[in-house]
């Protein structure tokens, strides 16, 4: 130690001595971004929270802490005297994205299921529709869709909602369901199958209750889709079936040429917490959803 | 949960894979495992319903909307001054938004006036070119920066990743008013830099409007993607590198960047389709903003003025974006089915 001569001896490669003081400034720069990633992620969001609350009169004050703290504007989102109806709005928003969910997964498990577990010819046939499927243009449905809702008096209805979710929910439920299942034990299945149950048997008391997870974060995935779901829902409903995405795109105030900007941003609030505690909690499971239809080794 | 509905109604085509009934205990295991192996007639059965399904939901459709394409909008024939319904249109309603080319009230196929819907096909396709190159382009960049970040070991790493969601959690209609808002001519983006732009009515700022919300809803997205592509990078890999004297920089370059390529890949493809369909945030972000209009946009602002009409346009915008995707699965190697199944196959993470 004491020999050292660092003038002569300096390498050419930097001298890993100063340790501490290089991961310390490693760290720096991580939690410079990791703080930016925070404000990016937050900011906006917790701007709307904070208008949400501030009296409609300072809406445009720019303190960034909540400041005149009422709740006139969750009053005005949910009051019905200038035409806006937003209960109903939530209520329609679920009752579309329950029921999608729900037939999205029934018929998209047993796909999934077979592409997880069988070898069977054109596999890939199928795995190709159903990713093309997942990309396929929303928008391209809108007009054949209207004249014949139009013709056949659905519009409006909450079939006329349901049925077209359905192209982008179910793909996105075989694809997540897929990767999930594939990580699954099998083998439990067999040897239950081996023991004396039955095909049905074996994947309900054995393999459903394992999947219950994966079946649950698909439900989660495919019921914020259909949620946030906008073009067909602003074509095909009505004052009385529209969801919430409808309802707050076109919410007015008491006098038309003023923006109720707060109110929106009340009704903005009052959507997005729940899903936002459903991320919070659901986090890690929402995450590896997310990715699985990407990347799953 | 319902039986799978093969269990009983695939058992008459081969009786021999999936007889449930009594008097099995005495066979032998490989005898078993034929018996319980999953036969392909079986899977087919699995997969009709959803096959079924699409093809009513999307399938029908777009038949639909293709044979519309060629027959005629009701309305005033030029010739008689009748009112007309429909007729076989051959191609006159896509060479009306590829060539823009309108009916002149004497019949005569003119050049359509500036402000009609199909005058603007062309505008209405460059937005959306533009939209597409410059969001997905961002979201890359930046969704690989956050997700080395996101990549690190550092307390609170849960907590950022839950943060990261909430832009992505927002439906877009709810993101679209919550930028309408912070865009307001009195809003929070001209307060903190000091100007009076109007975000939303002028041509360039509408449109980075546009670009700055979705890059904002759809980055934590692209990152967690990328991010599960980095962690299947071995950490030795990089130790090596480092021993080896590599700069941070040639590792990003060497290792990162090609290790997490087919993971960036799939994730290019899906974000690409999706930013080529954009329709919820210029729509209501800058709501009739001719130089946001999209595809999507000019779409649905001709259903209620002529569904055959409309009808060509979606398939030109079917057919446009199915092209792309062609290409960019042909020359990119974005192949998420064999991404996919490659990565199922390779080492184990």
């Amino acid at each position: 130690m004491t020999h050292r001569a660092p003038e002569l001896e300096l390498p050419s490669r930097p001298v890993r001595r100063n340790r501490p003081k290089r991961f310390a400034f490693k760290n720096s720069r991580i939690y410079i971004g990791v703080a930016i990633i925070l404000v990016w992620g937050l900011a906006p969001f917790y701007w709307m929270m904070v208008t949400a609350f501030r009296d409609p009169d300072y809406t445009f004050d720019t303190t960034p802490w909540p400041t005149h703290v009422t709740l006139e504007n969750f009053q005005n989102a949910l009051s019905t005297s200038s035409g806006n109806n937003f209960t109903r709005a939530v209520v329609n928003s679920m009752i579309i994205g329950g029921i999608t969910t729900v037939v999205a997964l029934a018929v998209g498990i047993f796909t999934a299921y077979a592409l997880a577990r069988i070898e069977f010819r054109f596999k890939y046939v199928v795995v190709g529709i159903v990713l093309g499927a997942s990309m396929f243009p929303v928008v391209a449905l809108v007009t054949p869709l209207f004249q014949l809702f139009t013709n056949i008096g659905w519009i409006g209805t909450y079939q006329a909602m349901i049925i077209p979710n359905i192209s982008f929910v179910l793909p996105l439920t075989i694809y997540t369901l897929t990767s999930f299942f594939k990580e699954l034990p099998w083998e439990l299945e067999e040897a239950a199958r081996i023991d004396g149950a039955s095909r049905g048997q074996a994947f309900r008391l054995v393999m459903l209750p394992l999947a219950a997870p994966a079946l649950f974060t698909t439900a989660i995935l495919a019921f914020i889709a259909t949620v946030n779901e906008y073009l067909l829902a602003s074509q095909l409903s009505s004052d009385a079936t529209e969801p919430v995405t409808v309802a707050i795109a076109r919410f007015s105030g008491n006098d038309p040429h003023v923006v109720p900007y707060a109110a929106i941003m009340a009704a903005g609030t009052i959507v997005t917490i729940p899903l936002v505690i459903m991320v919070l909690l659901f986090q890690r499971r929402i995450v590896s959803g997310l990715t699985a239809g990407g990347v799953k080794s | 949960m319902a039986v799978p509905t093969g269990t009983t109604s695939g058992a008459p085509a081969r009786p021999a894979a999936g007889d449930n009934d009594p008097g099995r205990g005495s066979r032998e295991v490989s005898e078993n495992r034929r018996r319980f192996g999953l036969s392909s007639r079986r899977a087919w059965l699995f997969v009709v319903p959803t096959l079924a399904v699409l093809a009513v939901v999307i399938g029908y459709p777009v038949i639909r909307a293709v044979v519309m394409s060629f027959q005629k909008d009701a309305g005033l024939d030029p010739s008689t001054g009748m009112f007309v319904e429909g007729g076989w249109a051959g191609f006159t309603n896509y060479t009306h938004w590829i060539l823009q080319q309108c009916t002149s009230p004497s019949g005569v196929a003119v050049a359509c006036p500036p402000g009609t819907l199909g005058s603007q096909f062309w505008s209405a396709v460059g937005n959306t070119a533009f939209f597409t190159v410059v969001t997905v382009g961002l979201e890359v960049a930046i969704g690989l920066w956050m997700a080395i970040i996101m990549g690190k070991t550092f307390k609170g790493r849960a907590l950022l990743r839950a943060a990261v969601l909430i832009p992505w959690a927002i439906p877009t209609a709810v993101t679209a008013k919550l930028w309408y808002f912070i865009f307001a001519y009195d809003g929070i983006a001209n307060r903190l830099l000091g100007t009076e732009i109007l975000w939303t009515s002028d041509a360039w700022p509408a449109r980075f409007a546009v670009i700055i919300s979705d890059v904002w809803k759809t980055t934590p997205f692209m990152a967690l993607l990328i991010l599960a592509g980095l962690q299947m990078i071995p950490q030795d890999v990089y130790e090596a590198a480092r021993v080896d004297g590599a700069s941070a920089w040639q590792r990003f370059r060497q290792i990162t960047l090609p290790l997490v390529k087919p993971a960036l890949m799939v994730a290019i493809l899906f974000r690409t389709m999706d930013a080529l369909r954009m329709y919820d945030l210029p729509a209501i972000l800058t709501g009739g903003n001719p130089a946001t209009t999209t595809v999507s946009i000019l779409v649905v602002d001709q259903v209620r003025q002529g569904f055959n009409s409309a009808s060509a346009l979606s398939t030109i915008t079917f057919l446009l974006i199915f092209a792309v995707a062609f290409v960019l699965v042909k020359f990119l190697g974005a192949n998420a089915v064999e991404t996919q199944e490659a990565q199922r196959k390779g080492p184990k993470s």
